[in-house]
């Protein structure tokens, strides 16, 4: 059977996913629609059942982006996704609101099983729900009581499915509601309030309350995490504690990956038959995948975090304390997270977005999340204050490098914020914005939860992210390695005529002609035509080459001028490359690399938008080109004048 | 004498007698806003907006003016972090 598994949002429902399918899950897209589909199997007396995840909604009737699946699938009996069954997961300690969706789904005439889950929230909130009467009040339907995070329920529910019968059910609860238009307001206006007036009946025959002990506890919670002051300390020290983890302690697998996908480069150039497909992979292809690979730690820690204050109840509150913060930037408290996320990358960042209903503030989040500095930064960050900014002490203690680094971030932080209240009087919109949002009860992170929170993040930025970084990593493979006619080949014999002139060791030539290369390759070329166009920012075609590169992922950067400096990689690569920027002059004599040119580049990575995988996502979120293209002007705009300014001011 | 739920200052425990018509109507509806609805006002986010309403077994935060499209009759005054 083909089973839909519905619910309000905060029920337990992935518990309940999780509890019946376990680790027999898979993640696909409704069709047409951006919105993941998570299925997984299960086998009751030999027979197999699909279970699909609906996201979690309050009404059949969508409200934002994410919940018009929900309507498309019941409405439409030929829907590919259309379920034989559909169980519904209600909280059952505020089962008035939770029988809401389950008698609209009940009035549509599906088999239904309702599962009353999180019974110990229930009871400790002192209510208990009579099973038997609401199964009467319900016929045909099954109702059952679980504690899904625990597994507590389980059988409960597998018997359900063993028993229900797979007919339509042909009772009503609500006589004559019927289906209405999604546009039809003023009809589900009508319709909820009978619903809830039958419904309140009910909940009156079936629920027995008794002395409450949770309430004042969660009230105390709420009393400190939500207070003016220390509410914005803790999330201010929450935040402390999630950039440590994500600078300081992924620094360390990350090292290793990076170091591993060298080796790993080094050793298949000198194994593989030497050739075309060898250097292809080798230096295409093994680098591409590592350059994607190397964010997974970052990415699979900040969720881990994320998912942790999500599962915990925390977020909630952040979105209750920003949100007053983040509105006059057209932005909402729900921004909070995305902008965060972008902070280790925008791809994900973009993608969470899509809890914000409002249109308008959703585009904002969107259009302005590419400036939060992203972890792709970081090595070019690096490599250009190492050499221009001297490592000295300012201002008693603050370390100069420490703090340019520090100004990059804030800069990125501030002109996003800055950016999102022009937009907010430029981009039109007859919505006005929501923020209708629960604030669920507080309670400790269910572990498998949060495990395939992280996983399903990281899988979506491994495949979304490295189809986009690995194709343009092989395009640029390809503009790098050919060239124009003879000149490329015979600017490569030049230059190992001069290595041997001047006794090179065998790497140094090695170095020298693929410099010499590259130079006359297709993407030479480029970095040469686009020359006078970045010569007032202060750069040089080398730097335009690495400008072009970039928009595989931004730290290329380091890599390409590596290449064209001709420094062999010896895994103390920064350093070496460091001292032989320092060296290059320019045709008058002047040093390229001065405090002018370096600063200008730094601050043409805040702001250029260069990455080619997040325009991607970006238009699938948006579903147009439109805005990945206003993105990409804006930020080059942005890139273009703040470099200038910098350079003209600094030199 | 009914008033918007958004002048109602935290403790008080009102009932809604209202729901201006707007697009989000329907939402707040659904949300088990409706008319006669027992609810009591439990804290405001600093700078007072939004609001954090306790809707008979959960709690909904909604901004100020969200909150005032939403009638209601004062019906007392409860300490709620007591």
């Amino acid at each position: 059977m083909k089973i839909a598994l519905l619910g309000n949002p905060n029920t337990g429902k992935s518990s309940v996913f999780n509890m019946l399918t376990g680790l027999r899950q898979h993640v696909g897209n409704f069709p047409g629609v951006t919105v993941d589909k998570r299925f997984g199997t299960f086998t009751v007396q030999g027979e197999e059942h699909t279970l699909i995840d609906f996201p979690g909604t309050y009404s059949i009737y969508p409200r934002s982006k994410d919940e018009k699946v929900v309507y498309d699938v019941l409405s439409n009996p030929k829907h590919p996704d259309y379920p034989d069954l559909v169980v519904v997961v209600a909280d059952e300690s505020n089962l008035e609101r939770n029988l809401f969706l389950f008698t609209q789904i009940y009035d549509l005439h599906f088999p239904t099983i309702l599962v009353l889950n999180m019974s110990d929230i229930a009871s400790g909130k002192g209510l208990s729900i009579n099973v038997p009467e609401l199964e009467k009040v319900f016929r045909g339907s099954i109702v059952i009581e679980t504690t899904a995070k625990v597994g507590l329920g389980r059988d409960r529910l597998l018997k359900a499915v063993e028993l229900i019968s797979a007919d339509k059910n042909t009772e009503t609860f609500l006589p004559l509601a019927g289906l209405k238009d999604p546009d039809d307001l003023l009809g589900q206006e009508e319709e909820a309030e009978q619903r809830f007036g039958l419904i309140r009946k009910v909940i009156q025959h079936v629920e027995t309350k008794g002395p409450s002990s949770r309430n004042r506890e969660q009230h105390r919670l709420d009393k400190i995490l939500v207070h003016p002051i220390f509410g914005y300390l803790f999330f201010a020290a929450i935040l402390l504690v999630v950039f440590q983890f994500i600078f300081a302690f992924a620094a360390i697998p990350m090292d290793f990956i990076d170091g591993s996908f060298a080796h790993l480069s080094a050793w298949l150039s000198s194994t593989l038959p030497t050739g075309l497909f060898a250097d292809l992979i080798s230096q295409g292809i093994v680098p591409g995948i590592g350059g994607v690979v190397v964010f997974v730690p970052q990415i699979a820690l900040l969720f881990f975090f994320i998912s942790i204050l999500e599962e915990s109840g925390y977020l909630a509150r952040v979105v209750f304390i920003m949100d007053r913060l983040m509105r006059p930037m057209g932005l909402n408290g729900k921004s909070v997270v995305p902008l965060l996320s972008s902070v280790a990358c925008a791809i994900p960042g973009v993608m969470s977005t899509r809890t914000i209903a409002d249109w308008k503030e959703r585009m904002i989040t969107i259009l302005v999340a590419p400036l939060m500095s992203c972890s792709a930064r970081i090595p070019v960050y690096t490599l250009l204050i190492s050499l221009v900014i001297p490592n000295e002490t300012v201002l008693g203690f603050f370390n100069l490098q420490g703090l340019v680094l520090f100004g990059l971030y804030a800069l990125g932080l501030v002109s996003a914020l800055i950016i999102a209240a022009i937009l907010k009087f430029i981009i039109n919109s007859k919505e006005k914005g929501f923020l209708l949002l629960e604030l669920p009860t507080y309670k400790s992170p269910r572990w498998p939860n949060v495990g395939l929170a992280v996983w399903e993040k990281v899988r979506v930025f491994v495949l979304d992210a490295g189809k986009v970084i690995l194709s343009i990593a092989i395009i640029l493979w390809a503009l790098a390695t050919f060239g124009p006619g003879e000149k490329m080949l015979r600017a490569a014999a030049k230059a190992e005529l001069k290595a041997k002139e001047l006794h090179l060791s065998a790497d140094e030539t090695e170095g020298m002609v693929a410099s010499a290369k590259l130079e006359n390759s297709y993407i030479g070329m480029l970095g040469k035509g686009i020359e006078p166009v970045i010569e007032p920012l202060g750069y040089d075609w080398k730097i335009g080459i690495s400008l072009i590169t970039s928009f595989a992922a931004r730290e290329v950067f380091v890599g390409s001028l590596a290449t064209i400096y001709a420094v062999h990689d010896d895994g103390d690569k920064n350093r070496r490359l460091i001292d032989r920027l320092r060296l290059e002059k320019r045709a008058d004599g002047t040093p390229v690399y001065t405090m002018a040119s370096g600063v200008s580049l730094m601050i043409f990575y805040v702001f250029a938008m260069q990455c080619m995988a997040t325009l991607a996502v970006v238009k699938r979120e948006t579903k147009s080109w439109k805005w990945p293209l206003i993105q990409i002007a804006f930020m080059g705009v942005l890139a273009y004048l703040g470099a200038m300014i910098a350079f003209n001011v600094l030199s | 004498m009914s008033k918007a739920l958004s002048v109602i200052a935290p403790g008080h425990t009102v009932t809604v007698t209202s729901i201006e018509s707007s697009a989000l109507k329907p939402k707040l509806m659904e949300m088990g806003i409706v008319k006669g609805k027992e609810i009591t006002i439990l804290f405001k986010a600093p700078f007072g907006d939004p609001i954090a309403v306790d809707v008979h077994g959960y709690i909904l935060s909604l901004r100020l003016d969200e909150a005032a499209l939403i009638q209601v009759d004062l019906i007392g005054k409860e300490e709620v972090f007591a």
